[in-house]
Formats: C-alpha cells, sequence, structure tokens
C-alpha cells in the first residue's frame, strides 16, 4: 500500500509552511481554510444553522401559541381584533421592502458596486426601523389601554364591550381573563422579532460603515451575504405572526 | 488476563524530547490562552473549568450522600438538602457532563481527525468557552447568594410562584451556557461537512468524530428549545404571566413538553460523545478494526434522531394521554436497538482481537458493563407498569447515575488518558492510573447498586430522611461514595504530576491508526504541516504496520 500522509516531523518542513500561503488572495482569508471558497461556503452552511437553531427557538413559542389559540378560541378571536389589520399589513410591506433592498444589496456586494450597496444598505436600515417605529405606535397602544399582560391587565373591553363603543359579543370572565394569554404570546412573539430587528439594525449599521470603507467592494462579500440570509428570516418569521396573530378572524372556525 | 502484554512503545526516554516548538509554547503568557483561536488551547481551556465544576458538583454529591447515611434528617435541613441536590444536578448536567467530551477531547481532535488545521470558526468556538465561563460564574452566584432548590428541571409552578431562591439567576446561567453549547455544536457540524481533507470521505471518518456528529446535532437543534423555555419561565416569574400557571389558564405540561424536549436529547448529547471515545479505544487495544463500522456509524445517527421523540417517557406519571404514553413507551424501547448495536458490535471487535489491558481500556470496559445495565434499566423504565412503580424512586437515580456516571464518566475519563500523550506529549504513570480505573469501577457500583434495590423497596428521591429499614442499603451506598471520591481524586493528582514527570510519549505511543497519532505530541498549533492525504481506511492497522516499516528503510 502506498501512504501519503504527509504529517511526519514537522520541524524539518518549517519552509512548507510559508510557502503553503502563497496562494492566498484576499486579506480576509483566514489560514486554516485551504481555499477562499472553502471559507466562503463554511460561512454560509455555519449561518444557516445557525438560522435552524432560530427556527427552533421561535418554535417554542408557535407551538405554545397552537395550544393556547385551541384551547381558547373564543379569546383569542376577540383579543385579535384588538390589534390594528392597516397597521400590521403596512409594516409588512415596509419589511418585505427592507428584504427587496438587502436582496440588491447582495447583488450589489457581488458585482463590486460600492455606492449601490451603501445606499441599498442604508434603505434597507430606513426600512427596519419604520418597522420599528410603527410597533412602537402598537405597543404604546396596549399600554394605553392596559392591555399588557401582568398585574395591570384589563379585560373590561372584552367582558362588556358595548360600553367601550366596541361592536364584538362579550367573553365570560373567566375567558375574557383568557385573552391575556394572547396577549402574552403576541408580546412574546412581536417582541423576540422586534428583537431580532434590533441586534439586524445594530449590525446593519456596522456593515454600511465597512462597506463605504470598501471592504466589500473586492470580492469579499461573505458578511453581506451572511447578513442578507439572517435578514431574510427575520422577515420570514414576521410572515408567520402577522396572519397567526392579526388574522384570526379573517378565517373564523364557527 | 496477561500484565505483561501492552502496545505501548515509548521512544528511548534517555535521548527522547518534547518538540521544540508545540501549540503549547507557541505563545506565551495568560493573554496568549485567554485570546486564543486554536482549538487545542480552548480545549485545555475547557478541560480546567470543567474539571473544577465537576469536582464543586462532586462535593454536593458527597453533602448528599453524608446527609443520607442516617435515616434521620440530622446534617442539614430539607431546604438546604433539596438545594444540595439542585446544585448537583445543574452543575453536573449542565457544566460538567454536556460539555465534557464534546468541548474538551472533541474540541481537541476533530479538527485533527479530519485533518484540518482548526475548526470552522476559532473566534465563535472561544466565544462559546467566555459563554460557559460566564454561565458558570452565574450558577456559581446563585450558589453563594443562597441557592436554588426547584431541582435541576425548573418544574413550574413550583420555579415559577412557589420558591423564593435565586431561580432568576440559575435560570440565566443555563440559558447562557446553552448558546455555548449551541455553538460548540454548529461549529462541529460545519467543521465536519466542509473542512475534510483531500480522501476523508464520510465512511473513512473514526467513529469519534461520526458520534459527536449525532451529538452535534442534537445541541443544535434541541439547545435551542430550553432556551425559549427558560425564557418563558423567566417572563412567567418576573412579570406574574401565566403561560404555565393554571390558575391563570396556562399549562404546566406544556412547560414539561418543552422542557424534555431538548433534556431528553441532552441525554444523548452527554452519552453519544463518549461512545464515540469508547469506539476509539476498543479499536486500539483489540488491534481490530471496529466490528461494522458502518452500522455504529449510523447507529448514533439513529439515536439522535430517536432521541427526539421520546420525551413524554419522562412525563408518563403527569396526565398525559394513556395513547400518546403507549407511543412513547414503544419509541423509547426503540432507542434500546442501535444503542444494543453499539455494544454488541464492541463485543465483536474484541472477539479475537489481540487485547491488552491499559488503563484506557479498564476504563472502557467500566464503561461497557456500567452503560449496559445503564441502558437496560432504561428499558425497564420505559415500560409503562413498570415506570408507574418506579419513578420518582432511586430507582430512576441508579438508572440515569448507571448511563451518565458509569457510562459518560467513564468513557470521559478513558479518553482523558488515551489523548493525554497526544494533549501534553507525556505519559499518565500506568500502575497508579489502572489502580484508579478499578476504584473507580468498585466505588461506582458500591454506590449506586444498592440505589437499583432502594428504588425497587420504594425509597423516593428527593427526600432527606427515610425509614430507617433502608438504612444498610444507604450506608453501602455513601462508603461506595467515598470509595468513588477517592478514585476521581487520583487521576487529578498523577495527571498533575505527569505534566512534569511523565515520560515522554512519542508520536504514537499506543500504535493506534487515527491520524491525531500520525503527528508530533503535543501537535503544532497549525496541526499538519502539509494538508494530509487520507488513502487508507479508518481503523487500518496493516496499513499502519506498512507506514512503519517504511519509515524504517527510508531512514536507513
Amino acid at each position: 500500500m502506498d501512504n501519503t500522509v504527509a504529517t511526519e516531523h514537522p520541524h524539518t518542513h518549517e519552509t512548507a509552511v510559508h510557502a503553503e500561503h502563497a496562494h492566498v488572495s484576499l486579506p480576509q482569508h483566514r489560514h486554516h481554510f485551504e481555499t477562499v471558497e472553502q471559507q466562503r461556503e463554511a460561512g454560509s452552511f455555519g449561518m444557516w444553522l445557525f438560522l435552524l437553531t432560530e427556527i427552533m427557538f421561535f418554535g417554542g413559542l408557535f407551538f405554545a401559541y397552537l395550544l393556547y389559540r385551541n384551547w381558547y378560541y373564543d379569546a383569542f378571536f376577540t383579543a385579535s381584533n384588538q390589534l390594528s389589520v392597516p397597521l400590521g399589513a403596512v409594516n409588512t410591506v415596509f419589511l418585505i421592502t427592507s428584504g427587496f433592498f438587502m436582496a440588491l444589496a447582495v447583488w450589489a456586494a457581488e458585482v463590486r458596486k460600492k455606492d449601490t450597496l451603501v445606499w441599498t444598505l442604508i434603505l434597507t436600515t430606513v426600512f427596519g426601523c419604520a418597522f420599528l417605529g410603527i410597533k412602537y405606535v402598537e405597543y404604546h397602544e396596549k399600554w394605553e389601554k392596559h392591555h399588557i399582560p401582568g398585574a395591570h391587565f384589563d379585560i373590561s373591553e372584552f367582558v362588556n364591550p358595548a360600553a367601550h363603543g366596541i361592536k364584538e359579543k362579550p367573553l365570560a370572565p373567566d375567558m375574557a381573563e383568557r385573552t391575556q394569554v394572547f396577549f402574552f404570546l403576541y408580546f412574546a412573539m412581536t417582541g423576540m422579532h422586534a428583537l431580532h430587528m434590533i441586534i439586524g439594525v445594530g449590525l446593519l449599521f456596522w456593515l454600511i460603515g465597512r462597506a463605504r470603507r470598501g471592504d466589500f467592494s473586492a470580492g469579499y462579500v461573505a458578511p453581506i451575504e451572511n447578513f442578507g440570509l439572517y435578514w431574510h428570516f427575520v422577515d420570514i418569521v414576521w410572515l408567520f405572526l402577522f396572519p397567526l396573530l392579526y388574522l384570526i378572524n379573517r378565517h373564523p372556525l364557527h | 488476563m496477561s500484565s505483561t502484554a501492552t502496545i505501548v512503545s515509548l521512544p528511548d526516554q534517555a535521548t527522547a524530547r518534547l518538540p521544540k516548538r508545540s501549540y503549547l509554547n507557541n505563545e506565551q503568557g495568560l493573554l496568549s490562552w485567554l485570546l486564543t483561536g486554536d482549538h487545542k488551547r480552548i480545549a485545555i481551556l475547557y478541560l480546567i473549568s470543567i474539571t473544577f465544576f465537576f469536582f464543586i458538583g462532586g462535593a454536593f454529591a458527597g453533602l448528599i450522600r453524608l446527609e443520607l447515611l442516617t435515616p434521620q434528617p440530622d446534617l442539614v435541613a430539607a431546604d438546604t438538602y433539596n438545594k444540595f441536590f439542585t446544585m448537583h444536578g445543574i452543575i453536573m448536567v449542565f457544566l460538567f457532563l454536556v460539555p465534557s467530551v464534546p468541548a474538551t477531547i472533541g474540541n481537541f481532535l476533530i479538527p485533527i481527525m479530519v485533518g484540518a488545521k482548526d475548526l470552522a470558526f476559532p473566534k465563535i468556538n472561544l466565544l462559546s468557552w467566555y459563554l460557559y465561563v460566564v454561565g458558570g460564574i452565574m450558577v456559581l452566584a446563585a450558589l453563594v447568594l443562597g441557592g436554588v432548590d426547584t431541582g435541576w428541571t425548573f418544574t413550574t409552578p413550583l420555579s415559577t410562584h412557589y420558591l423564593n431562591t435565586h431561580v432568576i439567576t440559575a435560570a440565566l446561567a443555563i440559558f447562557v451556557a446553552g448558546f455555548s453549547s449551541i455553538f460548540t455544536g454548529l461549529n462541529f457540524i460545519v467543521t465536519i461537512h466542509r473542512m475534510r481533507c483531500p480522501g476523508m470521505t464520510w465512511f473513512r471518518l473514526p467513529l469519534f468524530v461520526w458520534s459527536n456528529y449525532a451529538a452535534s446535532l442534537l445541541m443544535v437543534l434541541g439547545t435551542p428549545v430550553l432556551a425559549i423555555t427558560l425564557v418563558l419561565v423567566l417572563l412567567e416569574r418576573v412579570f406574574g404571566i401565566g403561560v404555565f400557571d393554571p390558575t391563570k389558564g396556562g399549562d404546566p405540561l406544556l412547560f414539561q413538553h418543552l422542557f424534555w424536549f431538548y433534556s431528553h436529547p441532552a441525554v444523548y448529547i452527554m452519552i453519544l460523545p463518549g461512545m464515540g471515545v469508547i469506539s476509539e479505544t476498543i479499536s486500539t487495544f483489540s488491534r481490530k478494526r471496529v466490528f461494522g463500522y458502518t452500522a455504529v456509524a449510523f447507529s448514533s445517527v439513529a439515536i439522535a434522531l430517536f432521541g427526539f421523540f421520546v420525551w413524554a417517557h419522562h412525563m408518563f406519571i403527569m396526565g398525559v394521554s394513556n395513547y400518546s404514553a403507549l407511543v412513547f413507551s414503544l419509541l423509547t424501547m426503540l432507542v434500546a436497538v442501535p444503542s444494543a448495536i453499539k455494544v454488541f458490535n464492541w463485543a465483536f471487535t474484541l472477539q479475537k482481537g489481540s487485547i491488552t489491558f491499559e488503563t484506557p481500556m479498564l476504563y472502557s470496559f467500566g464503561f461497557l458493563g456500567l452503560f449496559t445495565i445503564g441502558g437496560l434499566t432504561g428499558v425497564f423504565l420505559g415500560s409503562l407498569g413498570m415506570d408507574i412503580h418506579l419513578t420518582e424512586t432511586y430507582f430512576i437515580v441508579a438508572h440515569f447515575h448507571f448511563v451518565m456516571v458509569g457510562g459518560m464518566l467513564m468513557a470521559f475519563l478513558a479518553g482523558v488518558h488515551f489523548w493525554w500523550p497526544k494533549m501534553t506529549g507525556r505519559m499518565y504513570p500506568e500502575s497508579l492510573s489502572k489502580l484508579a480505573a478499578v476504584t473507580t469501577f468498585i466505588g461506582f457500583i458500591l454506590t449506586f447498586m444498592p440505589q437499583f434495590i432502594l428504588g425497587y423497596l420504594g425509597m423516593p428521591r428527593r427526600y432527606h430522611a427515610y425509614p430507617p429499614e433502608y438504612q444498610v442499603l444507604n450506608v453501602l451506598s455513601t462508603a461506595g461514595a467515598t470509595v468513588l471520591g477517592v478514585g476521581y481524586m487520583l487521576p487529578l493528582l498523577y495527571l498533575g504530576w505527569s505534566l512534569k514527570y511523565g515520560a515522554i510519549a512519542g508520536d504514537n505511543p499506543w500504535q493506534a491508526t487515527g491520524l491525531e497519532w500520525q503527528i508530533q505530541s503535543p501537535p503544532l498549533t497549525e496541526n499538519f504541516i502539509e494538508t494530509p492525504i487520507m488513502d487508507h481506511e479508518a481503523y487500518d492497522y496493516e496499513w499502519l504496520e506498512q507506514k512503519k516499516k517504511n519509515e524504517v528503510t527510508t531512514v536507513g
């Protein structure tokens, strides 16, 4: 058998170490990857795996949602009507637009258009921030109406909707209490989503800075690509959250 | 058993030297360790920190056994006792067993075994260690500030409404430590997929890599669910929200489902890498290729897969429906199949092998026996009728200690001894370590065998007092724990001693075939001078013979 496991005594081969680095072309190439291509593949594979962990993370919340929506359907139905569909729809459009500019940014990085990259990233950030702004307006309204779960939660709108000028069937007090479960899941799920958005916007500022310095204009686009994956993932989570939380009454069970 | 037969071949001690340049002396100073990206150095950092937590967790085990020496509650009060077993559980599960083999031995070896210079993401690897340390410090903080008494399972609504201890600190600690485990798993998977050297096909990978791959899948898919569960527990505790609280419409069973969806697979995170170690040692010390390589490789993946579909067997008496209990009981039995495939294949590897009894092999034999007992009693517990009688008794305690301590800890020690010469370049003292292996085995049996009987007789777990008729067995168990403690202290002492005074090990003291044994000990920072080319199957001892012959002729 012919053996070429070339791992014999190291000290005799010190020159080989330096020779090996000769083919390295990009400054971002890390020494432990054989080729730039391998590094890029590893990075994007790692990002996909990370997104898989994110799916499992949100999965726990979706599972809880599934359970309680089935148990307390009436409460979920009524409480869901408290959310503003127009605001949610506008936010969905903002987020998709933001995702569109992110996709453009990945393209701009790949074809090495520095200026296009910078302004598409800025637009991605702007629409992301607009989304967060509207989310703040929505949260604030819940705060004023005492619909934030906890000690100050107020069920009067659900027990006696007529007194608040709402055309809605009143809920029995015990079912009305369960709207708190809906609002908890609403805040936990959209809050966790918003947290991901905030982290994303932070990363965007960092990427814009690097893009302006020209870091991604010489063929090294991995951070832009991988961030793009993350940003689209955050979009997709919202695309599930919007119908599940806002549109329950558009497809009534009975 | 012949006591003289050995495969150890050390270089001539009169002329042997440690290599001039290695990962240990490549850079000097504390900062070069704390800011390193080198997977081998991070493995050593992990080894030191998990050893530290192992002995803290062990101290609590000692205190528990001391209290249980007598039937009366004479050492500590009930709530202090609760804090003891909670701390023991949290530290041993999250800070020792989960990272034990993967983060230390796996971190050190997986890049070398696949022929790479480092893990795919060295900085994330370092971040993983820092997260572990932060998590560990938070656990210690919870301990020093007054402890936690929920049990390691954080059962709701006990943990969210009724206890006034440091649940928040401890839960946050585990949340943080969980991300350390996610990052380790992610790094391993990417490395194994993308960084294999030329010729290193999937079926030429050492089985240690396969089993760590399977464990990594569990870490990546399971741990996030634990993370969100702990977030929900924290929110419920801090803001009084009712997601798990039945008085507010929440469902405590939901917590159990989410928690065990992680924590059952976590059991396999804790055992699979140990199984990988055993595959390596059994092959090396029988001088044979692992019998049924492909079956052993796929059984790891099968365990990982089945592991995700058995969680509700922790909940048989919690009010899940009879039908789901039936299905989960059946699925639980299925996990026994790939586990048995492994044990049988190891036994067939031994058959007609040239077996020698070095220390790693002794620990491996300990693993084989103890893991088999632990696994089989798991089948008892998976059967619905038996489970109703045995759950929440010492039978459960004995069962999972046989798997976790008798299995994983034995495998961990087998691995540490087996690769010690590779990590440090020096041998540990052989006869003393054999004594430690035998002591550990005897101590273990003495500690946990009586607990099977105690559990069968009906002694419940988590109580600090018990009826006097159980005392004899409890005294035996406490005596065993003492022996066990000595068995664990010994390696700490002689391995420390060997760092300075151990014999120079040379590249390949065991005449093993893995890529890691073909490079110098301790390895260079970059592992390989030239990218290796794998041109033979794993565990090919003929190839090794041939290689040695060629070396002699070419040198001459």
